[in-house]
């Protein structure tokens, strides 16, 4: 780890004018990616914004359209949350382990944009909105490519909102090493259509446009016998080759159909 | 009957300071105005050093010294050493390329050491390191097994043309051929023993510190044999005289063969302390452990069996390569011979063995012994093979293990591969494991799987291993360069109570109880009286330390001839005070009493006696404390039958083992709770190899793609069945204790018969390890 300098912003508006007087500056939220990476020296940052004290980033609130959860919620809080609708309690139950679960958080997996990510299937599944300091940012606009997101410089994830859907559920199959996503595929019935989102099989999480219109004729596993996703581009090592990830894609999605019933 | 002796489940003595958090480990260990060394590393998997430039970083802040491998040579030091010389074809011994502290002229693997920046701090350390500019001309790498003698590959050291270290036979070539030929049938597989690295909790790490007062060195380190470490940095590398150096390995947190060996920073903390005359110390990280720890297994081989008409086995032929790494590390080419090759036989009469094993030279981190070192990679391979043989000859894999056992009537048997079994009744394991597992009722079991969608298989492994390393001459006459005895110590105090110095070590095993209860069998003294020290070369006599399942076969029986040398004595200094004569003396339970009479007297009082001597037998020296060294008269040989049951989902290659039931012969358990947590232990090893665990080197850049435990598989709780363990135990002839060591068993068994699981349910002929789930999912996907 190199020297940095350490801050613990009190409020939202506090963490941007730290960042913004920061040579080089980077938040923190559960640290989860960040401190390994800051461990290796793999990152070189001047400062180093600690957001887990501000408290208007915290918590979860329901209403009839759905649920909005603050970008500094653990997946841990959100695993045991009756406020949260019973598939995305199932995303976070299924993130890293119970100390990743007990210190990582929404903001912080959403931001980071890990093509292997389980949020950012979620999120593009159940066609969320992710509010921050600056505006709100349609999920299908938000995941722009491989630890990328549509943020800009000084933009701070401020919660997540999950509209309600009709049936939902996530199909994950975990990389045997690292438990991230080597495949995991998030469908849902939504008020605007059928979603399937995709995440771990390539680049960035991305949605299966003829699984959804096959879905949105009969919502069926049976349905997405036949229909695969091209293997060309997805992402192959020694854990799976692309030809095996897109196989993992028509599987995951058909369990996860079955799952949301 | 003593209390807490021999086969009492007694809880381990050392868990309440290992769960507390008070354990003592290397790095726990800090010395007044210590600094902190930092290795600089090869990126490359080949490259020659054209030039190192290091003036930045010796004035950057902070930083004390930097050191490069010359520093090393010019004070001196010797490089690191391979013990073993294996005599190969043509009697032509191991051929050793050198390798210094510090590697000076080329590297040779991604993680090769070539500098030490030693500072104030750590962070300084590193921040010097980033400092210093190697000029590297990088060169093609070599780093698969198979490939390595292959014509035309880059060539490591000049001193190994074709990256052969050794070219080793054991066996008449000619009668195994002319039995091939005669044959009625054959079977042969092509399989991977894949290469694997240790992870043990504890990364290594070193500490040390001159006294420039005495001149003496003290070295605390993470390792399995201090006294071995000791003797190794005095005799070759000239650290300091053994009188002048003191070696610490206070609790060690794992180590599965991988801190047996001399290491390169080990070597370096010593010297340069005092060289800059004050403590330096060195952690690795994990991803340092992953680089430059030694690996295990990697081994690529070709096996066929010659049977007659009735599947009954006539001969063995095998032809392998093992992958040495880029340099041999201290047992090295002794483990895929001598290890390896004299465990070919297993639990067969197999009349005529020929294996053939080059030992090569890779781009890759040093590969020396791992848990079961050797016997893991022979039975994996025959009982592979010995399926693929049922398979050939249409017979159930029980029905041909069966029909060519070693009889237990047959023992002591000599085996055609130099080991003599001393003991064994193999068709007696694999009846009880066959009968826990349930194996009548496996067929009902792969029926109601199939109406779920499941693959269900089932796969035994009959598996022995040659333990309690090892009787001296046997191993010295084959090349291997120390002695393999171990010593104790067993000191009674004026009050009664009892210190054990044993020249083992315990990485996590449980010794401090298990050797405390053999002196409480033996001697009577309550366990909680007797403590065992280990790990200090200025506490202890010398020993050998911990491997190869030696610690309570060979350690063990040590302390009881220590016990006996106690009792032999007391029963003197009782005649007197009881006025008797000393062959009238009868010692049981910790009492000495005349025969036939109520006179007696306790251990405890005659150990007071010992020590106050006013009423004393003349000609007696004063005090209690005994020692005894010993040297097996064999290797001891645990055995046993594993039955492994596996579950597939077709659609995605995910396996489950539904069923694991282990029955092994470690003759007496001293412990049995200890034993099980071993067994259970050595499974999670092997069932990690077959299923989860591959160390993967890039075929073009030679790095470790392996190199976290983000890509590196090793087996979590949930990966694991709860396991059936039981016993059908025979008693060694060999052994004073009946003992036959049990830390390996489960590595060694467990490989094969997950394999053997899973082609069962496949109905194919093989799968190579680790059984990833792609590679099962395609297995399954051919075979429809």
């Amino acid at each position: 780890m190199y020297n940095f300098n350490f801050h613990t912003a009190s409020s939202l508006d506090d963490a941007v004018a730290k960042l913004g007087a920061a040579e080089d500056g980077t938040v923190m939220a559960g640290g989860q990616t960040l401190i390994p990476v800051l461990k290796q020296r793999l990152a070189k940052p001047s400062d180093v914004v600690d957001l887990s004290g501000i408290g208007e980033l915290k918590g979860i609130t329901a209403n009839s359209d759905g649920v909005t959860i603050g970008a500094m919620t653990r997946h841990a809080d959100v695993a045991k949350s009756s406020d949260v609708p019973a598939a995305l309690r199932a995303v976070a139950e299924g993130i890293g382990d119970a100390q990743v679960r007990n210190r990582g958080t929404l903001g912080g997996s959403v931001a980071n944009n890990d093509p292997a990510a389980d949020y950012p299937a979620a999120l593009l599944g159940l066609g969320a909105t992710i509010t921050t300091n600056q505006r709100d940012i349609a999920a299908d606009d938000f995941f722009t490519g491989m630890f990328d997101t549509a943020l800009t410089d000084g933009e701070i994830i401020k919660s997540v909102t999950f509209p309600n859907a009709i049936k939902a559920a996530y199909a994950k199959f975990p990389n045997p090493a690292s438990r991230y996503a080597l495949v995991g595929v998030f469908v849902a019935q939504t008020a605007s259509g059928v979603r399937v989102a995709v995440t771990g099989a390539s680049g960035c999480v991305h949605r299966a446009t003829e699984m959804e219109k096959a879905l949105s004729a009969n919502w069926s596993a049976a349905a997405l016998d036949g229909i695969s996703i091209p293997s060309s581009g997805l992402n192959s090592d020694i854990h799976g080759s692309a030809e095996y990830r897109a196989h993992l894609v028509t599987v995951m999605a058909k369990r996860a159909v079955a799952a949301a019933g | 009957m003593v209390e807490n002796g021999i086969g009492a489940s007694l809880r381990r003595k050392e868990d309440n300071r290992f769960l507390t958090g008070k354990g003592n480990y290397t790095d726990d260990i800090n010395r007044p105005g210590q600094t902190y060394a930092y290795m600089l590393r090869s990126p490359h998997a080949h490259a020659n050093i054209n030039s190192i430039d290091l003036s930045a970083a010796k004035s950057a802040p902070g930083v004390v010294a930097v050191f490069v491998g010359q520093d090393l040579v010019a004070d001196g030091v010797g490089g690191l050493v391979c013990g073993a010389s294996v005599t190969g074809k043509g009697g032509e011994v191991n051929k050793t390329p050198p390798r210094n502290v510090l590697t000076m002229d080329k590297v040779r693997f991604v993680g090769d050491p070539i500098a030490v920046v030693i500072a104030e701090s750590l962070a300084q350390a590193k921040d010097g390191a980033e400092l210093i500019a190697v000029d590297y001309e990088e060169l093609p790498s070599v780093v698969s097994t198979a490939a390595a003698d292959k014509p035309g590959a880059p060539q490591l050291h000049v001193e190994c043309p074709n990256n052969v270290a050794l070219d080793w036979e054991l066996g008449d070539k000619a009668a195994v051929d002319a039995a091939f030929a005669a044959a009625a049938r054959t079977a042969s597989v092509d399989l991977i023993n894949n290469r694997m690295v240790t992870n043990p909790m504890e990364p290594r790490a070193a500490v040390g510190e001159y006294n420039s007062g005495t001149d003496e060195i003290t070295l605390y380190l993470t390792s399995q044999n201090p006294h071995v470490h000791r003797l190794v940095m005095s005799a070759f590398m000239n650290i300091a005289p053994e009188h002048k150096f003191r070696v610490v390995a206070p609790d060690v947190g794992g180590g599965f063969g991988s801190k047996i060996f001399t290491y390169n920073e080990e070597a370096i903390c010593a010297w340069a302390a005092k060289k800059i005359n004050r403590p330096v110390k060195w952690t690795a990280d994990r991803s340092e452990a992953f680089l430059s720890d030694a690996h295990g297994r990697d081994h690529v081989t070709k096996a066929e069996m010659a049977m007659d008409a009735d599947g009954k086995f006539l001969a063995m032929r095998v032809s392998s390569h093992a992958n040495m790494g880029a340099y041999l590390q201290l047992f090295s080419v002794s483990i895929p011979t001598l290890f390896h090759g004299f465990l070919l036989a297993g639990q067969y009469t197999t009349p005529a063995i020929y294996l053939e094993m080059r030992s090569v030279m890779t781009n890759t981190a040093p590969v020396d012994a791992a848990r079961g070192a050797g016997r893991p990679e022979a039975a994996y391979l025959l009982e592979r093979l010995v399926d693929v043989s049922a398979l050939e000859m249409g017979l159930d894999p029980a029905e041909i293990r069966r029909r060519n056992f070693i009889k237990a009537e047959q023992m002591p048997y000599q085996t055609p591969v130099v080991q003599c079994y001393d003991s064994g009744d193999y068709d007696a394991s694999l009846d009880k494991a066959l009968a826990n597992a349930d194996y009548d009722g496996f067929g009902a079991r792969r029926t109601e799987a199939k109406g779920r969608g499941k693959l269900r298989g089932i796969g035994l492994s009959a598996y022995i291993e040659a333990c309690g390393v090892a009787p001296s001459a046997a191993v010295g006459s084959l090349g291997v360069g120390v002695g393999l005895w171990e010593s104790a110590q067993v000191r009674f105090n004026p009050t009664g109570g009892v210190t054990v110095f044993t020249g083992t070590h315990s990485h996590g095993q449980g010794h401090e109880t298990a050797f405390a209860q053999l002196v409480t069998e033996r001697l009577g003294v309550p366990v909680e009286n007797v403590e065992v020290v280990h790990g200090d070369t200025d506490k202890g006599q010398f020993g050998m330390g911990t491997y190869g399942s030696r610690s309570l076969p060979v350690g063990g029986v040590a302390i009881v001839n220590a016990c006996d040398k106690i009792i032999a004595k007391g029963k003197k200094i009782a005649a007197h005070c009881l006025e008797a004569a000393e062959d009238d003396i009868d010692f049981a339970e910790g009492n000495f009493t005349v025969a036939g009479t109520d006179k007696t007297m306790s251990i405890a009082e005659v150990a007071f006696t010992a020590y106050v001597p006013h009423n004393y037998p003349a000609g007696v020296e004063p005090g209690l404390d005994e020692i005894a060294f010993f040297d097996p008269l064999n290797f001891s040989f645990p055995a046993g039958a594993h039955v492994c049951e596996v579950e597939i989902d077709p659609d995605t290659g995910t396996l489950e083992i539904v069923r694991y039931t282990a029955v092994d012969d470690f003759g007496v358990l001293v412990n049995p709770m200890i034993v099980e947590g071993q067994v259970h232990g050595g499974l999670a090893h092997g069932i990690g190899q077959a299923l989860l665990e591959g160390c993967v080197y890039d075929d073009d850049s030679g790095q470790l793609i392996t190199g976290s435990f983000q890509d590196y598989c090793m087996a979590r709780a949930d990966n694991l069945p709860s396991f059936d363990v039981d016993y059908a135990p025979t008693i060694p002839i060999h052994n004073p204790l009946g003992v036959k060591g049990c830390g390996e068993a489960g590595a060694i068994a467990a490989p094969p018969a997950v394999i053997n699981a899973i082609v069962n349910a496949l109905g194919i002929k093989h799968l190579d390890m680790p059984a990833t789930q792609e590679k099962v999912w395609r297995a399954a996907q051919a075979a429809g």
